[in-house]
C-alpha cells in the first residue's frame, strides 16, 4: 500500500514540480516523497522511478499522439536519433525514471538510521 | 542518516542532473541541455502542435486601443480587421511573433552581427567573422541612422511602436515551455523586440538586395588585363539587350552630368596592383521578376500585375501572407516577419510589385592611416580626425570579443589590419567603404503607403520614400494604369566609377551627387501595352550615366519576347508565363554547339550525349536531360576558356557573365580568350568546344551511373532551414527552371513568391510560396504549400470583407480586445 501511495505521490508531485520549476526539480519532489515515506531503500527506489516513468510515459504519449509523431520524428533527426518516438519515448522516460529513483533512495537514506 | 549509501546516491542524483544540464559537444557542434530539452513539461515536446490544432480564442490584450478579430483560412492566412489602424499593425505583430517568433529574431541578429551570441564563434571563426563583417559594413550604424530616420516621421513612430507593443504582448505571454523549438536547440530565450529591429531587417534587406558589385574582383583581373581586355571581358553593356526602358528612349539630363577626375587616367585606370581582400556576398541571382499588362492586352480588358521575387528558398519561409483591413485600407499579400504591412501584394485599387535594380550603390575606397593607431587619416592634402566605434560581439557560453572599427569621412574601414579574417591575408592596406544605406533613410513608409495606395499618384508618392534599396517598382490599377519606376537615390556616376578600387584621399573621387528622380528610369502606360523588369539593365548606353552594377540579360528578353505576342490575355497565362522553362541563353550558345563542336572527334558514349543535346527543346522541364548536358557542356567551355588567364589574377576575381562568353564566342570566333597560353599549340574554338565537350561527358557519365542525369534531379531544389538542419529542411525536389529562365529555381534558390493579380472589379488574384504560415518544424502548416509550389500551383488569394464572417473558408476566429 505504501509503495502505490509512494508512486502516486511521487507522479503528482513531479507534475506540480514541473509546472513552476525547471525540468529538474521533480527530483526534489521524488526526494522529498523518499524521506518522508518510510520504506526499504529498494521501495523507495522503485517508487521514484515508476512515479516518474508512468507520469512521464503517459504525458509523452500523449502529446506525441496528438501530433502524429511529427515532431519526434523530426527531433530525432535533428539528434541523429533513428526511429522517432519509438525510440525517443522509451529513453526520454528510462532517463527520467533513473533520476526518480536514484533521487528516491537518497531520501530513504537520510532518513534511514 | 546512512551517510555512505546517501552520498553515493545523491552524488549519482545530482551528477546525472548535472551531466544532463550541460551542452556536449559532440562531433564539432553543441548538444541541447538534454535533461530539459527531452522532458515532457519543459522540452520540445510542449513544442509538438496537435495536428487538430485550434487557433481560435479571445485574447484581452495591454496596448490595444479597440477590438480587433483575425480571421484565419483554411491555409491558415490571417484577415485582420481592426477598427483602428494601429490595432491592426498590433494585431500583426502579436501574429508574426507567435508563428515565427524564432525566424525574426534570428533574421535581425544575423543583421546586427549577433549570430555568435547564439552560435558561438563556428568553426574557424567563420560565424564571428560573419558578424564582424556585418558590424564593419556598418550595418548597426545604418540602422541607428535608418531609425533616427523613422522617429522623425509621426506616422511611422505610431505604427512601429503599435507592431513592436504587439511583438512584445505574444513574447510576454510565453510560457518557459512554449518558446520555439529553435530556442531550446540552442538553448537561449527570446529578448523583447524593438523599433531598431524593424530598423536592422530594412537594413538586412538592403544588404541581401546590394551584392551587385565587383570592386575587388575587378581591381584583381585590371591589374592583369589590358584596358581593351578588360572592357571585352566585363563590358557596360550587352549586343542584345532588351532594357526595362525600350531602346532608342532619349534622355535629357536636368543638372549638369558628372565629372571624371583629371588624375583618373594616372590614379585609378591604371593601377596594377592587387588587393587581398575577400566578401561573401548574398547570392548574386537575388533578383525578380516583374511585369504588368495592360486592359489592351488582357480577355477583360483590365490590367494583369505578376511579380515574383528570386531569393534564398528557406524554412521558414522570408515570406507571411496576411490580409490587414482597417476603415482606412485593405490590403492583402505577403509581409516579412519582423515588419509591418504588406511588403508586396494588392488593394482594393492597385498592386505592387518589385524586381532589384542589380545597380552598383556600394564602393571602396582605400584610406591612408598616418600609423597604426589609424587615429589620423590623409584627406585633400592633411590630416583629419579617424572616429571609432567599438563593437562588442558577445559569444554563445560566455566571453566578449571587442573589435574597434575606424570610420572616416567616406564610413567605416571595413578592411584593414586589424581584421585578416574569412580567407583574408594579414595586410596592411586599408579600405572604407561608401553605401548609401548608410545614410538612413525611410524606407519602409513606401510599404505603407503603397497598402493604402488609390492611384498612379499615390503610388508616385509612396516610392518616394525609396533611398536606398535601388528597386523596380511595378504598379498596376483599377483604373487601368500600368507603371514601372526604377526607383532610389541612385549616385551619378561618371563611366566606370566604382568599379575599381577608389582612392580615399581625394575628394574628386566621391559621389557627385545622386541622378536626380525625375531622371530615373521609366515606363507609365507605354504603347506596347506592357512593362516589365527582371534585373536587366534598365536602360540602354544613351543614358547620361554610368550604371554599373551586374545585371542578368536573358529573363528580359524572353518575357518581353513572349509578351509581345501575347493578347487576350488570362491569369492562367500569367501563371504559365511565370513558369515559363525556356532557355532563352541556351538559344543563344547552341550555334557554337552547333558550329564547332568536332564530331569526328567524339567516342560512341560522347556521341550520345551529343545527339541528347541536338534533339533537346531548349526547355528546363524537370525530366530534361539535354538541360543537364548543355549545363555541363557550357561550364566546361567556361572552364577552358577562362581558366588559364584568370591563374594569372592575383586574389579574388570573377569569370565574365555567361552571356559575355557566348556574345563574343559568337562574333568572334578567333576571341584571343580561346587560346590556351599554357600550352605551345595554338587553340581554335573548335579544339576547345570540343575537349569541353569530352570533359563535360565524362561528368555526365557518373551522373547516368548515378540516375541523376534527368535536370530536376542533378538541380535537386530544396528550402534550407536557416540553421541548416537537414531535418528541419526539405529537400529533392522535382522543379525545372534555372538561371536565365523566367522560372529562375536553382537548388536554394528562386521564386521565394508567385503573384499574379487580375484587377477587375473583384479583385482576382494567385499566389504561392515554398514553405508554409506555421513556423513551429511540427505543424501541418510548417511546409504544406512546399509540394504546390514546386509543382507550379498557385492558391486563390482571398481578399475577405467585414460581412463575410460567416463564410465556409473561415476555420477559426481570434479576437483581440484591450484588458481592461
Amino acid at each position: 500500500m505504501k509503495l502505490i501511495v509512494s508512486i502516486l505521490l511521487s507522479a503528482l508531485l513531479s507534475f506540480v514540480a514541473g509546472l513552476y520549476f525547471p525540468w529538474w526539480a521533480f527530483a526534489v519532489a521524488v526526494f522529498a516523497v523518499g524521506a518522508l515515506i518510510p520504506q526499504q531503500p529498494f521501495k523507495s527506489f522503485l517508487a521514484g522511478f515508476m512515479g516518474v516513468l508512468l507520469l512521464w510515459l503517459v504525458l509523452l504519449l500523449f502529446l506525441n499522439s496528438n501530433n502524429n509523431g511529427v515532431m519526434a520524428e523530426r527531433v530525432g533527426n535533428v539528434l541523429s536519433v533513428k526511429g522517432g518516438a519509438a525510440v525517443l519515448i522509451p529513453v526520454t522516460c528510462l532517463l527520467g525514471a533513473l533520476i526518480g529513483g536514484l533521487a528516491a533512495l537518497s531520501g530513504a537514506y537520510l532518513r534511514k538510521r | 542518516m546512512r551517510t555512505i549509501p546517501f552520498l553515493v546516491s545523491a552524488a549519482a542524483t545530482i551528477g546525472l542532473v548535472t551531466v544532463l544540464n550541460t551542452r556536449w559537444n559532440v562531433g564539432g557542434s553543441e548538444t541541447p541541455r538534454l535533461g530539459g530539452f527531452l522532458s515532457p513539461q519543459h522540452g520540445f515536446w510542449q513544442n509538438a502542435a496537435p495536428a487538430e490544432e485550434d487557433f481560435g480564442g479571445k485574447l484581452a490584450l495591454n496596448g490595444l486601443k479597440g477590438k480587433a478579430s483575425v480571421y484565419f483560412d483554411e491555409r491558415l492566412v490571417p484577415h485582420v480587421f481592426a477598427d483602428q489602424e494601429e490595432d491592426a499593425f498590433y494585431v500583426q505583430g502579436y501574429l508574426h511573433a507567435k508563428f515565427r517568433l524564432w525566424q525574426m529574431e534570428f533574421q535581425t541578429h544575423a543583421a546586427a552581427g549577433r549570430l555568435t551570441e547564439i552560435l558561438g564563434v563556428g568553426k574557424d571563426s567563420a560565424i564571428l567573422n560573419y558578424d564582424r563583417q556585418m558590424r564593419r559594413l556598418g550595418m548597426v550604424y545604418g540602422a541607428e541612422k535608418t531609425l533616427e530616420t523613422m522617429h522623425r516621421d509621426p506616422d511611422t513612430k505610431r505604427v512601429c511602436e503599435a507592431y513592436t507593443a504587439g511583438v512584445n504582448a505574444y513574447i510576454a505571454s510565453l510560457r518557459e515551455s512554449d518558446i520555439p523549438l529553435e530556442y531550446k536547440l540552442l538553448d537561449y530565450k527570446p529578448e523583447p523586440w524593438t523599433m531598431k529591429k524593424i530598423a536592422l531587417f530594412v537594413m538586412y534587406m538592403s544588404y541581401d538586395l546590394s551584392g551587385a558589385e565587383h570592386d575587388f574582383e575587378y581591381t584583381n583581373a585590371k591589374a592583369v588585363f589590358s584596358q581593351a581586355d578588360f572592357n571585352k571581358l566585363y563590358p557596360v553593356t550587352q549586343d542584345s539587350l532588351d532594357p526595362i526602358v525600350p531602346k532608342g528612349t532619349t534622355f535629357t539630363p536636368t543638372r549638369p552630368l558628372p565629372v571624371t577626375p583629371l588624375t583618373a587616367d594616372s590614379l585609378y585606370f591604371q593601377w596594377k596592383d592587387s588587393v587581398q581582400v575577400s566578401f561573401s556576398r548574398p547570392d548574386k541571382d537575388n533578383g525578380s521578376n516583374n511585369w504588368a499588362v495592360a486592359g489592351t492586352r488582357t480577355a477583360s480588358g483590365k490590367p494583369i500585375l505578376c511579380s515574383d521575387p528570386h531569393l534564398s528558398l528557406s524554412m521558414p519561409s522570408l515570406w507571411y501572407e496576411i490580409q490587414l483591413h482597417t476603415p482606412g485600407f485593405s490590403a492583402n499579400g505577403v509581409s516579412f516577419a519582423g515588419v509591418p504591412s504588406v511588403i508586396i501584394g494588392y488593394n482594393d485599387s492597385c498592386a505592387w510589385g518589385f524586381t532589384n535594380a542589380m545597380r552598383d550603390v556600394r564602393d571602396y575606397y582605400e584610406v591612408k592611416f598616418k600609423d597604426a593607431s589609424r587615429s589620423q587619416y590623409w584627406f585633400d592634402s592633411s590630416w583629419h580626425m579617424t572616429q571609432f566605434r567599438v563593437e562588442e560581439h558577445g559569444i554563445a557560453g560566455g566571453g566578449v570579443f571587442r573589435d574597434t572599427v575606424a570610420y572616416t569621412n567616406i564610413g567605416p574601414v571595413m578592411y584593414d589590419a586589424s581584421f585578416s579574417g574569412e580567407g583574408r591575408a594579414p595586410q596592411q592596406r586599408n579600405f572604407a567603404v561608401k553605401w548609401k544605406a548608410h545614410d538612413g533613410s525611410n524606407e519602409w513608409r513606401m510599404f505603407y503607403m503603397l497598402n493604402k495606395a488609390r492611384n498612379y499618384n499615390d503610388y508616385l508618392q509612396a516610392i518616394q520614400n525609396l533611398g536606398s534599396t535601388g528597386q523596380s517598382c511595378i504598379f498596376a490599377s483599377k483604373s487601368g494604369d500600368i507603371a514601372l519606376w526604377q526607383q532610389a537615390d541612385f549616385p551619378a556616376k561618371w563611366r566606370r566609377q566604382g568599379d575599381f578600387v577608389m582612392p580615399g584621399d581625394d575628394s574628386t573621387f566621391f559621389w557627385q551627387g545622386f541622378i536626380p528622380r525625375i531622371e530615373n528610369a521609366h515606363l507609365v502606360n507605354p504603347e506596347r501595352g506592357f512593362v516589365s523588369s527582371a534585373n536587366q539593365l534598365p536602360v540602354d548606353s544613351s543614358y547620361p550615366y554610368y550604371i554599373g552594377g551586374v545585371h542578368d540579360l536573358y529573363r528580359g528578353k524572353i518575357i518581353n519576347r513572349k509578351l509581345s505576342g501575347m493578347y487576350g490575355i488570362t491569369p492562367a497565362d500569367m501563371q504559365r508565363l511565370q513558369n515559363d522553362n525556356y532557355n532563352l541563353f541556351a538559344e543563344t550558345a547552341m550555334p557554337i554547339f552547333r558550329k564547332y563542336l568536332d564530331r569526328s572527334k567524339l567516342s560512341p558514349k560522347e556521341q550520345k550525349f551529343a545527339q541528347i543535346l541536338d534533339a533537346w527543346n531548349l526547355e528546363n522541364t524537370p525530366e530534361s536531360i539535354g538541360a543537364t548536358v548543355f549545363s555541363h557542356w557550357f561550364d566546361s567551355l567556361e572552364q577552358e576558356i577562362w581558366y588559364d588567364e584568370f591563374k594569372q589574377v592575383n586574389g579574388v576575381y570573377t569569370w565574365p557573365e555567361e552571356y559575355t562568353l557566348a556574345e563574343q564566342l559568337l562574333k568572334d570566333s578567333a576571341f584571343p580568350f580561346i587560346n590556351n597560353i599554357e600550352t605551345p599549340a595554338a587553340e581554335t574554338l573548335f579544339d576547345v568546344v570540343t575537349a569541353a565537350f569530352k570533359k563535360a561527358s565524362a561528368q555526365l557519365e557518373v551522373l547516368e551511373q548515378n540516375n541523376t542525369l534527368a535536370w530536376s534531379k542533378f538541380k535537386d531544389t530544396g528550402i534550407r532551414h536557416l540553421l541548416r538542419m537537414e531535418a528541419l529542411s526539405r529537400f529533392h525536389l522535382t522543379t525545372g527552371g534555372g538561371r536565365h529562365i523566367i522560372n529562375a529555381t536553382k537548388q536554394f534558390h528562386g521564386p521565394s513568391w508567385k503573384m499574379v493579380v487580375h484587377l477587375t472589379d473583384e479583385t482576382e488574384a494567385y499566389g504561392i510560396y515554398p514553405g508554409g504560415q506555421n513556423g513551429n518544424p511540427s505543424s501541418k502548416y510548417y511546409d504544406n504549400f512546399v509540394d504546390d509550389w514546386a509543382a507550379g500551383k498557385y492558391y486563390k488569394l482571398w481578399m475577405m470583407k467585414q460581412t463575410e464572417a460567416a463564410d465556409p473558408r473561415v476555420k477559426w476566429t481570434l479576437h483581440f480586445e484591450p484588458a481592461s
